[in-house]
């Protein structure tokens, strides 16, 4: 046990240290969030209706939960790559603890996934985005918001074993998750859809998650949705987390 | 990806059931099978490297060299068979036997965003070794392989050589008693190719027991003690390079031709010289002669009878290439053939 931790750690110190230098995977989670930001409170904000909030405090909590999910991603391509580039056999020669290797990197995005969300309310407090609840509510908001982007990192860890390339990787990720995110009450009141997208909308637990974030930001009435969107979290990690390492086992013993 | 099933997990610390040892060798592989879907990558190889020598594996693409390391080094279990290496079995010992050996692959494995010296000094903690220690060996490394100038600078700007000394210094961090190189010159320019060489003569000197994979005959011939020859997952012939050249059958007799169109009839003239058929390759005919003595003589008597001109004649002792040739029936590697991947990976 004293062995994955310290293992975990390693490989995490290794998915940090490296990322600076790699300056596009940093764009990603710094420029990319608050050019969303931007475009949504100035180019859409103006055309989309929010009973009882202004557009730039009912987006913030949606953007923000939107962004932590895809936090992930590095954690797919780098899977990826390590698994085409034979790290994943050093490392699997080597006498480490064998769940350090998805731990450390999922663990890694924890710390990325902070920056990124702190870089994003930040920018939303600048362009007039403000906590209406008190500061343990906010405080339970980032831990959701965090819990929820670790969840998504492991779909994206099983995600980035399933597919051959990085590239596919990035593009399954994109075409698997991006959807989600919109057909949610992120952006839009959720009532404003057609019937279908409305009814997938309201269980999604996108919506679920955002509701749950604008009640702990916002003080908006959805108190029942905190605890279901903590619970999805776990669910999320309950399912994706075995799968990953299940097949992180068959496709390194390849 | 061919989906196969999932290992089991190894049971580190567990109780280690006491095996029979295979050998006394530092490596013992008996019956070895491995199946990837229909594809038989391994039926049923046998193989003993003795302690402090070189057993290179050669043979084609596909021939089954890197799933034999893949099993020697726990990354893949075998279908049937026993492997062992120091007396600890592959499977069973799994966790154990990762303590003991080094593994360098075709690859280059190193993290081409981590410096030379976070790679090894990631690789030493990942050993169990603290942070100062692994950073301190790392450096050590470093110096050793020359890349000490380039300790602080991310492997992506390293030079393929580089990266392979990199890699080969990321394998022996915890000075492992056995290592395994899959392919370890592949792709590289013919002065890292010595360089390389050079050390994994050093480390055998030093006692390191080493199996290493290779398509290219001089390298085997050059630092294998003994050599198995691999082809479609079988062990063909194995010995010594000497006992390997012996098998084809002593002195290579060379013929250049004035003219080309007379190769076939001097083969029919040399053809009762030898007990296998002489091959023809444009205006060279080669036979293999059971004696030295007087073959030429007898050669050049046997092409003026027959009206054959002879630009040069030459008697030399055959190349592991034409050990590979007389085994397998093809050259080692076909012309022109790009590197590719050892067997499904």
């Amino acid at each position: 046990m004293r062995r994955l931790v310290t293992d975990t750690m390693v490989i995490a110190e290794r998915n940090l240290v490296r990322l600076p230098r790699a300056p596009e995977l940093l764009l990603a989670f710094t420029v990319q969030p608050i050019m969303f930001l931007l475009l949504f409170r100035y180019v859409f904000g103006g055309a989309i209706r929010t009973p009882g909030y202004s557009y730039v405090d009912y987006l913030v909590p949606g953007i923000t939960v939107q962004n932590i999910a895809f936090g992930g991603f590095v954690t797919a391509i780098g899977l990826n790559e390590d698994l085409h580039k034979g790290l994943i056999d050093r490392f699997r020669a080597l006498p480490m603890a064998r769940a350090a290797v998805l731990a450390g990197r999922t663990s890694a995005d924890i710390l990325t996934n902070a920056l990124s969300a702190t870089i994003l309310v930040v920018t939303g407090l600048i362009i007039g985005f403000s906590f209406h609840t008190n500061l343990s509510e906010a405080v339970a908001g980032f831990g959701l918001l965090m819990l929820f982007g670790y969840a998504f990192s492991w779909v994206f860890a099983y995600l980035g074993m399933l597919v051959s390339t990085p590239e596919a990787a990035n593009s399954v990720g994109f075409i698997a998750v991006f959807p989600l995110t919109f057909i949610s009450s992120a952006f839009v009141p959720v009532q404003s859809m057609p019937e279908p997208l409305r009814a997938f909308a309201e269980v999604n637990p996108f919506t679920i998650t955002v509701d749950a974030m604008r009640s702990l930001w916002l003080g908006a009435p959805a108190k029942g949705d905190v605890w279901e969107a903590f619970a999805w979290a776990l669910a999320i990690i309950a399912v994706f987390a075995p799968l990953a390492v299940a097949r992180y086992r068959r496709a390194a013993s390849g | 990806m061919p989906t196969r099933p999932a290992a089991p997990t190894p049971q580190a610390g567990g109780a280690p059931v006491a095996g029979e040892a295979l050998s006394d060798a530092a490596v013992s592989v008996r019956g070895l099978a491995k199946s990837y879907g229909d594809v038989r990558a391994l039926v049923g190889v046998d193989l003993d490297v003795a302690p402090g020598t070189v057993l290179g594996l050669l043979g084609p693409n596909g021939a089954g060299k890197t799933t034999i390391i893949r099993i020697l080094t726990t990354l893949l279990k075998p279908d049937a068979g026993a492997a062992q290496v120091l007396g600890l079995d592959v499977v069973r010992d799994a966790a154990r036997l990762r303590q003991q050996i080094g593994l360098a692959g075709q690859y280059a494995a190193v993290d081409e965003n981590l410096t030379g010296l976070e790679n090894l000094t990631m690789v030493g903690r990942l050993y169990g070794r603290r942070r100062a220690a692994a950073k301190r060996r790392g450096r050590q490394l470093l110096e050793r392989f020359e890349l000490l100038d380039a300790a602080d600078r991310p492997a992506k700007t390293y030079s393929g050589g580089m990266r392979r000394r990199l890699d080969l210094a990321a394998a022996l961090v915890a000075e492992p008693p056995v290592l395994f190189l899959d392919e370890p010159t592949t792709g590289l320019d013919p002065r890292s190719r010595l360089q390389l060489w050079e050390t994994i003569e050093l480390l055998v000197t030093e006692g390191t027991t080493v199996l290493l994979t290779t398509q290219y005959l001089d390298e085997a011939d050059r630092l294998a003690t003994e050599i198995a020859v691999i082809d479609h997952g079988r062990v063909l012939a194995s010995g010594t390079p000497d006992q390997l050249k012996d098998r084809v059958g002593g002195e290579r007799l060379e013929v250049r031709l004035e003219e080309v169109g007379q190769a076939g009839t001097a083969a029919r003239a040399l053809s009762t010289m030898s007990d296998e058929p002489p091959t023809v390759e444009g205006d060279m005919v080669v036979v293999g002669v059971r004696r030295r003595d007087g073959a030429i003589v007898d050669a050049v008597r046997r092409l003026d009878d027959a009206g054959v001109g002879v630009d040069d004649i030459t008697l030399r002792r055959p190349t592991l290439d034409d050990v590979f040739l007389a085994l397998t029936g093809h050259a080692a590697v076909a012309d022109g053939a790009p590197p590719a991947v050892d067997g499904p990976a």
